[in-house]
């Protein structure tokens, strides 16, 4: 029985996506290319918001994957980190925003 | 600064343990096809050599950096140096070949204590393009040599110089203490004379090496962000980019082994594996001169001790009809060179 859910190797068989279901997985990396071109944001741009999604959804295949990529646009280690800070303070702070939530329920029950 | 693996008396130094580290494992395991099995799928083997264009003289392993990746094993311990009368073998037959393109290399080059008659004597050849792979960081080493970029807009010398990335953390890691600071000086130097600038006929390109165990960028996009922060942070400007894939031999294979990245290397080799850069690699087009004189089909194969497969094997000996078409002589290193768009000395070949 295989002994973890993820295996680095299954990144690869990505495109096998398509074969139980070829028309819907060619429309899906169709599109999965074409968002990555350049367009009004640089591919450079869009990697780096991959990497910070990645995590966000954590998610090793992207983690992964985007670093590599990153590393071959020569993105830093210091851009990656600040990407990722910004990932971070946006799901931190969606935790924290729903505070004001708690606060209302506090104030209209608490005496 | 690191020591050359000769310095340090390292197993690789000596080139049988490169060659069979990369013949071995998971090459003979079957787990990676050899090279030689993946271009016989597309019936690409054996590679031949077509008309030679480009004659690539190293000049000596001697240098004053010792770069973490360098495939040379160059650095200032290093002794191996052309003598003048190599230099002058070298001289007869560039008078002869078609080749439009001498490319001297080294080691820093211009350490060479011929350097400078070896320059001004094939700038009379007429050879189109006379290039010198320099370090930069040599222009500033030392007074005797602050005049090189002078030296080189003299003889109309296309200058090639390596540069990592246009931050200094990268490319002080991959290079040395002080070397970014030191070629950015050089790159004033040159665009101070006219070297690099918007139609200037003193051609300066840059040639990136990946800080790592990953494959370079698009050539393309790699060039326009090199060109908008040199400009931008130090008013630096240059022509080209040529993006070169770091070989898995001598120092950067040590450093593959050390950081235990040898393996998915190779894998991420394979995997980019393009059957169209195989077409277009250099060694078809390339001969490869040592500093001794041997002949090789590349300056890879020099480094491996891996010398051309023909009757003729020193430039004493050379007869361009008896070395065109021969079997070039590959291993799995040459993966390097047809991975993505394909990489050369003078950068991608797709």
């Amino acid at each position: 029985m295989q002994k973890t859910y993820y295996d680095p190797a299954d990144l690869k068989k990505f495109g096998k996506i398509s074969e139980w279901n070829e028309e819907l997985g060619s429309k899906f990396f169709d599109y999965y290319g074409k968002v990555f071109e350049e367009g009004a944001l640089t591919e450079r741009e869009k990697s780096l918001i991959a990497l910070a999604v990645a995590h966000t959804i954590q998610c090793p295949y992207c983690i992964d994957a985007y670093t590599g990529d990153g590393l071959q646009r020569g993105i830093t280690k210091e851009e990656m980190m600040e990407a990722l800070h910004v990932a971070a303070a946006i799901r931190g702070g969606a935790s924290l925003v729903h505070g004001v939530q708690m606060m209302n329920k506090v104030n209209k029950l608490d005496m | 600064m690191i020591k050359s693996l000769h310095k340090r008396e390292s197993e690789l130094a000596n080139t049988h343990k490169q060659l069979e580290i990369l013949s071995n494992g998971i090459f003979k395991t079957g787990d990676l096809p050899t090279f030689k099995n993946k271009i016989s799928e597309t019936n690409q083997f054996p590679l031949k050599a077509k008309k030679l264009e480009v004659l690539q003289i190293n000049v000596g392993y001697m240098c004053n950096q010792v770069c973490e990746h360098c495939h040379v094993d160059a650095g200032p311990d290093r002794k191996e140096i052309m003598t003048r009368t190599t230099m002058q073998q070298c001289l007869e037959v560039i008078k002869k070949t078609g080749a439009h393109t001498l490319d001297l290399t080294g080691g820093a080059p211009e350490m060479n204590p011929d350097f400078r008659w070896f320059v001004e004597e094939a700038s009379k050849v007429g050879v189109e393009d006379v290039m010198v792979r320099s370090n930069l960081t040599i222009m500033t080493a030392n007074k005797k040599y602050n005049d090189l970029p002078e030296f080189f807009k003299k003889h109309n010398i296309h200058v090639v110089s390596s540069m990592p990335h246009w931050t200094r953390g990268k490319t002080d890691k991959q290079r040395g203490t002080g070397v970014f600071d030191a070629s950015i000086n050089a790159l004033k130097m040159l665009n101070a004379i006219g070297y690099g600038m918007p139609n200037s006929p003193l051609k300066l390109d840059l040639v990136y090496n990946p800080s790592g165990a990953f494959l370079p960028g698009n050539q393309m996009s790699l060039e326009k962000d090199f060109k908008k922060a040199l400009k931008d942070d130090f008013d630096i400007q240059f022509h080209n980019l040529f993006a070169i894939t770091n070989l898995p031999i001598s120092r950067f294979l040590d450093y593959l082994i050390a950081s235990d990245n040898y393996e998915d290397y190779m894998y991420t080799l394979v995997e980019a594996y393009n059957p169209a850069a195989v077409a277009n690699v250099m060694c078809t087009n390339t001969i490869s001169v040592s500093w001794d004189g041997y002949l090789y089909d590349c300056d890879f194969n020099q480094m491996l001790g891996l010398p051309i497969n023909n009757k003729i094997k020193h430039i004493s000996e050379y007869n361009e009809d008896l070395l065109k078409g021969r079997d070039i002589v590959i291993s799995q290193h040459c993966y390097g060179c047809t991975a993505g768009a394909g990489s050369s000395c003078q950068g991608s070949v797709t």
